[in-house]
């Protein structure tokens, strides 16, 4: 079942350039498109301008030996040994035998973790300290505001990534607000200290378009005396936004193909909102969808497929648990919380063990914080939506739920490469000092691409923001 | 009086006295069991615990359970006092965007206004609350800066945050009077009014006081030079014979007992510095202070223990949410006990997630509090800080029969309660959303769910 050392040598071979972002083709250069439009007209070459800068923490071939492993796929090792090199899990079984020339970790009584993956947060887009100069999540201006990207918002200083870190947090989507009913553009993180968002930007990850049913944009909109004031109003702004999309669409395939053919051709005028919107329609973009009651999100199902996209996680979805088998047949995730239920009336119906339910029913079953306290202790949340499948009678083991904090997030948010102790995904891990399903459980060491990001007993692995020093006490 | 008249007076007579006096609890023995006291026989390893008319007759590795009791066989579980949950909206609040009975911003209604008699005991939030373990709270007015809420940045609502940054939207100088409540059926649930006046320190002091903190200080003295005036010259008050006085004469009277020292201010405080400006405020008034929040507590936690003032703390709160809390750490609740603060920890926001009190303090435990020192922190230190501390808080014959049996340790997420008692009373274990979760738990079948009951 897990690869061995002989066979990971190779896999790691290729693909120890796989951290840096591809390179892009720069703007101008010799296609007879940069020649017929201007610079920036043409999203299909437009230079990647806020492309990813990422790079790995440096790392050495280690061992982690002798560990409970929980892959993040569902099973248990017990006297397990995870081996990384290169920047990947190399390889992962009981009884592997650490190859001489590596560092050997022992973690005998401890416990590891793919790092936890955080498929709702707003973290640098409401950054701490919360005061109105940093809130930079919710675009309240118009209810599509499809054409902004969360990482104009983020500041990279935020304390939260790294108290987010030291709880086993290493990847993280950060999306806009639920304020609108499309809200713009989600950015994938990799969850390490960075001078700029592109440094930070997982490279490779797809998008997500951050859509929102519900109290939220009818009231933002409802309460200035326009459109949408009520439920009804939010769905014809969906589809009001999908027609425009859709014909966006056609103008730029009718323009490429009569291009492609040598005709002259006059191209769309480039719109940001639509381009992304086009996106989702070509299955680029992922859709996340704000939604917390049963029959909206149901609603919003047929809107998927009048368009033909389709919708990858329900967010909050506090009554998910009411359709479970729906979401299931649909392949939607569900990404919610355990604890949270009742802060305004679409929350009331929420209860603790909904993602137990989801799992249960076969679906896609997702613990994430949205909050930047919870983020710290996804793995608690997840503990709390165990138990409470537990005593929903629904039979769960610890192995199978650590897939609602690392598997199932990377599955919601379109990342192949982390989520999961596989051999050949990068090695994002944790080392606990204890079962992280127990309340007494602390993340000892986190790595990153196999680079230690964090370590709870040594302070030169305990990065500060720049806002964090010289001011205040030392915490 | 008409026959059927006096019938029906009678009959409601009746429904009046059932509804005040609870039924006589049964007489139950819990065998077996592990026994977290609180109280001064610290852990009992295995032994019996006997409740009868509402109250623990017995606790104790020797405790035999009486003739005709219904026996528990805890089978090696554990008991722990019931949970006693400081600031809270319990009773308070339903859905929390609709409001809530705690915020009140009226200028002759401010230390005068008390949550006693508001409370709804029907609130579905008590069963939620009680499934995690808490069987008392402290109902808090809502003040500029406190806590009291569950900011929800996703939202697009307006900014405000618990650590200080706004808390509510209350404008008032002084808050109100908290009351204690018990978390069991029936329908009367305060158990104590008047236990403490909330004031709003820090940024939050400093809004209601007409922009700076050191205006509140100026004002809060006025106010209670005010009072004292008042208090000597109460009938020339009534025939408007003294000066004018910033408060209403109902606030006046509230604050009899705070100025002669019977009724603590619960000081909401974030800030070191501000934490030390209540210490010295209360100390030249002459008042008892309770500080709650106190996020930069452990920088002044040597001056807090001096002054005997206890706290009361969220120990999650580590971010720097708000310049008032760049000190805030997930050590503040070791440091402070370790200190010798009398500690009392709360919940996140004091509403639908107060159940998340047990987790609260297993992170305050494997943040360095001793296990002990976090058990006492949701039950005899909250009953001690209001006034409670003879009827409950610990498992002590005499006191009332408020006691949970867990499947495990009882801050882990992994355990659960299998029974709780209040004042005796076994309380039903389920709330509207375990309801909920039976109706669609099986889905698919033939008829809606709305058929189920």
């Amino acid at each position: 079942m897990f690869g061995t050392v002989a066979a990971l040598v190779v896999a790691t071979a290729f693909g120890g350039c796989a951290t840096t972002a591809p390179a892009s083709k720069p703007a101008g250069g010799e296609s007879a498109k940069a020649r017929t439009l201007p610079k920036g007209l043409d999203s299909a070459n437009n230079g990647d301008p806020f492309a990813s800068t990422y790079r790995p923490l440096p790392s050495r071939p280690t061992a982690l030996f002798g560990a409970t492993v929980f892959t993040g796929t569902g099973e248990r090792i017990d006297g397990g040994t995870v081996l990384i090199r290169d920047g990947k899990i190399e390889a992962i079984g009981a009884g592997l035998v650490p190859p001489a020339s590596y560092h050997v970790v022992d973690a005998a009584g401890k416990y590891i973790t793919p790092g936890l993956i955080d498929a709702h947060s707003h973290l640098g887009v409401y950054p701490s300290p919360s005061v109105p100069a940093h809130s930079d999540g919710n675009e309240l201006t118009d209810p599509n505001t499809a054409g902004v990207w969360a990482e104009h918002s983020v500041w990279p200083q935020d304390p939260g990534f790294n108290l987010a870190r030291a709880g086993g947090v290493t990847s993280i989507m950060v999306l806009p607000g639920s304020g609108n009913l499309i809200g713009g553009r989600s950015v994938t993180l990799r969850n390490i200290p960075a001078r700029t968002v592109q440094e930070m930007k997982h490279p490779g990850a797809p998008y997500g378009l951050k859509m929102a049913c519900g109290e939220n944009p009818k009231r933002v909109y409802g309460g200035r005396n326009r459109a949408p004031s009520t439920r009804m109003g939010n769905v014809a702004g969906y589809r009001n936004a999908w027609i425009s999309a859709a014909d966006y669409g056609r103008k730029w395939d009718d323009y490429r193909a009569k291009e492609g053919r040598g005709e002259k051709a006059d191209p769309p005028k480039r719109d940001l909102q639509l381009e992304t919107l086009a996106g989702v329609l070509k299955g680029e973009i992922l859709v996340e969808n704000h939604c917390y009651r049963a029959d909206e999100m149901v609603q919003m199902i047929g809107i998927a497929n009048e368009f033909g996209y389709k919708i990858t996680a329900f967010h909050h979805a506090s009554e998910a648990y009411k359709i479970a088998d729906i979401l299931a047949q649909n392949d939607i995730c569900t990404a919610t919380w355990a604890n949270w239920w009742g802060n305004k009336l679409e929350a009331w119906d929420g209860i603790e063990a909904n993602a137990a339910m989801i799992h249960a029913a076969g679906g896609c079953a997702i613990i994430k914080s949205d909050d930047p306290d919870v983020i710290q202790r996804l793995n608690q949340e997840a503990a709390a939506a165990l138990a409470a499948g537990r005593a929903a009678g629904l039979s769960i083991t610890e192995a199978q739920a650590m897939a609602w904090i690392t598997a199932n997030p990377a599955k919601a948010m379109g990342l192949k490469d982390t989520g999961s102790l596989t051999p050949g995904k990068r090695a994002d891990v944790v080392i606990w000092d204890k079962n992280p399903f127990s309340i007494y459980a602390r993340a000892e060491r986190v790595y990153l691409d196999g680079g230690i990001a964090y370590d709870r007993h040594d302070a030169r692995f305990q990065p500060k923001s720049d806002f964090e020093i010289g001011q205040g006490a030392n915490r | 009086m008409s026959k059927i008249a006096l019938h029906l007076s009678i009959s409601l007579a009746a429904l009046a006295a059932a509804i005040a006096t609870p039924v006589l609890a049964e007489t139950v023995a819990i065998t077996n069991a592990r026994i977290l006291t609180a109280g001064p026989a610290g852990e009992i390893a295995r032994g019996t615990i006997v409740l009868r008319d509402g109250k623990i007759a017995s606790v104790g590795a020797g405790a035999s359970a009486p003739a005709g009791a219904r026996i528990i066989d805890a089978k090696g579980a554990t008991v722990t006092p019931g949970f006693v949950a400081a600031n809270t909206l319990l009773g308070a609040v339903e859905v929390r965007s609709l409001g809530d009975d705690l915020t009140v911003n009226n200028p002759d209604i401010g230390a005068a206004f008390d949550v006693q008699y508001g409370l709804d005991p029907q609130s579905t939030l008590i069963p939620v609350a009680r499934l995690g373990g808490i069987t008392r709270a402290i109902v808090m007015p809502l003040s500029a800066g406190g806590g009291g809420t569950d900011f929800h940045a996703d939202d697009g609502e307006e900014l405000y945050t618990a650590g200080g940054g706004g808390g509510s939207k209350s404008t008032a100088l002084f808050a109100g009077q908290a009351a204690v409540i018990h978390l069991g059926e029936g329908a009367d649930i305060l158990v104590k009014p008047k236990v403490g006046m909330v004031v709003p320190f820090g940024d939050g002091g400093a809004n209601v006081a007409g922009g700076a903190r050191g205006a509140e200080i100026v004002a809060l003295k006025a106010a209670f030079r005010d009072v004292r005036d008042y208090m000597r010259n109460k009938a020339a008050y009534d025939r408007a014979g003294v000066r004018d006085m910033g408060l209403s004469k109902a606030d006046l009277e509230a604050l009899i007992p705070v100025v002669e020292g019977r009724m603590p201010i619960i000081a909401s405080v974030h800030k070191a510095s501000d934490i030390r400006s209540v210490l010295q405020f209360a100390r030249e008034e002459r008042v008892k202070v309770i500080l709650d929040g106190a996020e930069e507590g452990w920088m002044t936690a040597g001056e807090i223990a001096a002054a005997g003032v206890p706290v009361i703390i969220n120990p999650l709160s580590d971010r720097p949410e708000s310049f008032q809390v760049l000190g805030a750490t997930m050590e503040n609740a070791a440091r402070l006990q370790a200190a010798g603060v009398t500690l009392a920890i709360e919940s996140q926001g004091g509403a639908h997630r107060v159940r998340e009190l047990r987790y609260n303090v297993g992170n305050a435990i494997a943040n360095g509090m001793p296990y002990q020192a976090g058990l006492a922190a949701v039950t005899i230190n909250p009953a001690r800080i209001f006034g409670v501390a003879d009827k409950i808080g610990s498992l002590e014959p005499g006191k009332d029969a408020d006691l949970v049996i867990w499947t495990g340790d009882p801050f882990e997420p992994l355990s659960q309660p299998t029974a709780i008692f209040i004042r005796g009373e076994s309380q039903p274990m389920t709330s509207r959303q375990l309801e909920l979760r039976e109706r669609y738990k099986t889905l698919g079948g033939g008829y809606p769910a709305a058929y189920s009951r």
